[in-house]
């Protein structure tokens, strides 16, 4: 399995690791049975994600992902950032193997936990939507399909 | 990125010796017959291959006519369970296995599972041992072969293999082994252990890929799996692949001459990277057994991170290990062997394997870990699940 330089380059020196001090919102994704976990942390002020910082569990695929992710979404609007698909970060760090695309899922999804984590602490969100989205995330979480997972019978 | 390249992957290929290339080289080119041709050129391979039948067999302590040449491990492990199953369908249907086999056994066993054989996969304790009472209880009325891996490849747990033959034997039961990992680490002599077939490979021990053997014992009958010639006495046809049979013998034979000063250099070097890893690297454990062990064999996992960075950062000091992570698989399902010792996933996902080499030294030895503690350390502090 052959990685790109762009991958190569954001593993072997990942930008915005780390944790962020009062965060806006933090994501959290993945579970360690599966070999992937993601928690990501945004600053936020006016709309705009002035700040991201990622810690990853997982493969260099993971962690590529995590360092584009919080890249991509620096200085973006908080719509911007929910836009942003898996497609873009494997995009932006020039593909990757079809078995690691998972990762650049977990990403995305990383963001848009850690955004559900902003909107709801800033009472953006409605008590429907709030429990709503809570269900889903928990359905991902324990289905791991999402992430293209396969467990053992 | 360092410069220095350190090969510390033996379990998964090791490189053909000079010595070896050397005496394959005329095989190529020169003595290039068929040894079925009843010319000169003929007669010069045949000779050839008698000579490399009787070192083979001479070093494994049995007689060239239970030798036979096949293209890998895999082929020789496919011949001796299916062979065995089918010559023996009459008299019962189950085989038992271990479940940490490599996949040549497994799957082989899983495919036959599929055509109505039943088939018994043994656990094992936390080491990676399986314990022979619980051979002694799964053997029924219709076992017809018990197959066991000599050495494991992953945890490099080498099995009481002459324990368990005699139980099979004592009920009646065929006894293979499949000792890829462990032919030229181990002093094998297959009369001694009181095996009925052993598969071997030779780029295992420095021959090339693509040449193994399958010993049979004499009186052991087993249906082929390859349909054609005469060659192998008629039991795997194919012209014989004659450089890289001179090649394993070769490498066989340079094997067992060197394994003593071999093996007291390898288990130093283990020794010494397993004491060094479990006292200055917090939070790790070794796998397998720590002296029940292939003599070049460290498995190690490391928790709160995943193997797969570790050896992308290990590379890139210039080291080649392996993992048993998801992660370098295509199934993203961890190693199999390590599950079976009792691993959770994510202590699996964090395994490296270190499979050291005749040409290693000390230096390398503490090189290796020096560079595990800065690349753990690295990992960890990017780890969501390390909060110490």
């Amino acid at each position: 399995m052959i990685y790109s330089e762009k991958v190569m380059d954001h593993f072997m020196n990942p930008r915005n690791v780390g944790e962020i001090e009062n965060p806006s919102g933090v994501g959290y994704v993945g579970n360690p049975k599966c070999g992937d976990i993601m928690q990501m942390f945004i600053k936020v002020e006016n709309d705009i994600i002035v700040d991201a910082k990622f810690k990853t569990f997982g493969c260099g695929a993971a962690i590529a992902s995590s360092s584009m992710a919080t890249e991509l979404i620096i200085g973006k609007s908080i719509d911007e950032a929910m836009a942003l698909s898996n497609k873009a970060v494997v995009d932006a760090l020039d593909g990757l193997p079809p078995t690691k695309v998972h990762c650049s899922v977990l990403a995305e999804d990383a963001i848009e936990r850690a955004v559900f984590d902003y909107r709801k602490k800033m009472g953006l969100l409605s008590q429907q939507e709030i429990e709503e989205t809570q269900a889903r995330f928990d359905a991902e979480d324990a289905s791991d399909e999402d992430h293209g997972v396969e467990l053992d019978a | 990125m360092s410069n220095r390249r350190i090969y510390m992957d033996n379990a998964a290929t090791t490189p053909v010796r000079p010595e070896v290339v050397e005496a394959m080289l005329p095989f190529f080119t020169e003595n290039f017959g068929n040894s079925s041709s009843v010319h000169a050129f003929g007669r010069n391979a045949q000779q050839a291959l008698i000579d490399a039948r009787a070192t083979m067999a001479e070093l494994l302590g049995c007689t060239p006519n239970e030798i036979y040449f096949t293209s890998c491990g895999t082929e020789s492990d496919n011949w001796a369970i299916r062979g065995t199953a089918t010559r023996l369908r009459n008299k019962g249907n189950h085989i038992i296995t271990s479940s940490i086999e490599h996949p040549a056994v497994l799957n082989t066993c899983k495919q036959l599972e599929a055509e109505g054989w039943k088939v018994t996969y043994l656990p094992v304790d936390k080491y990676g041992i399986v314990s022979p009472e619980d051979l002694e209880k799964a053997i029924t009325d219709e076992t017809v072969l018990v197959t066991i891996m000599w050495a494991n490849n992953e945890i490099g747990t080498v099995q009481p293999i002459q324990e368990l033959a005699k139980i099979a034997h004592d009920h009646g039961v065929l006894f293979h082994t499949d000792a890829v990992q462990a032919a030229g680490a181990i002093n094998i002599k297959v009369k001694e252990v009181g095996v009925d077939m052993l598969s071997i490979s030779g780029h295992k021990f420095n021959a090339p890929k693509g040449i193994g053997c399958l010993y049979i014992r004499k009186g052991v009958r087993i249906d082929n799996i390859i349909y054609g010639g005469h060659q192998e006495r008629g039991h795997r046809p194919g012209t014989e692949n004659m450089p890289y049979i001179v090649g394993m013998a070769t490498a066989l034979k340079l094997a067992y001459e060197e394994m003593d000063a071999k093996t007291e250099h390898l288990t130093k070097l283990r020794n010494h990277i397993m004491d060094r890893i479990t006292a200055e690297i917090p939070y790790c454990f070794i796998n397998g057994h720590r002296e029940q062990r292939l003599p070049n064999n460290v498995n190690v996992s490391f928790e709160y991170i995943e193997g797969e960075s570790i050896l992308l950062f290990m590379d890139a000091k210039g080291f080649a290990l392996s993992s048993g992570s998801a992660c370098t698989s295509a199934s993203l399902d961890p190693s199999h062997v390590l599950l079976a010792t009792g691993l959770l996933h994510e202590q699996a996902h964090g395994s490296i394997r270190i499979s050291l080499g005749r040409d290693n030294t000390m230096e390398e030895a503490d090189y290796l870990v020096d560079s595990l503690k800065e690349v753990v350390a690295k990992l960890r502090a990017m780890s969501p699940l390390f909060n110490k």
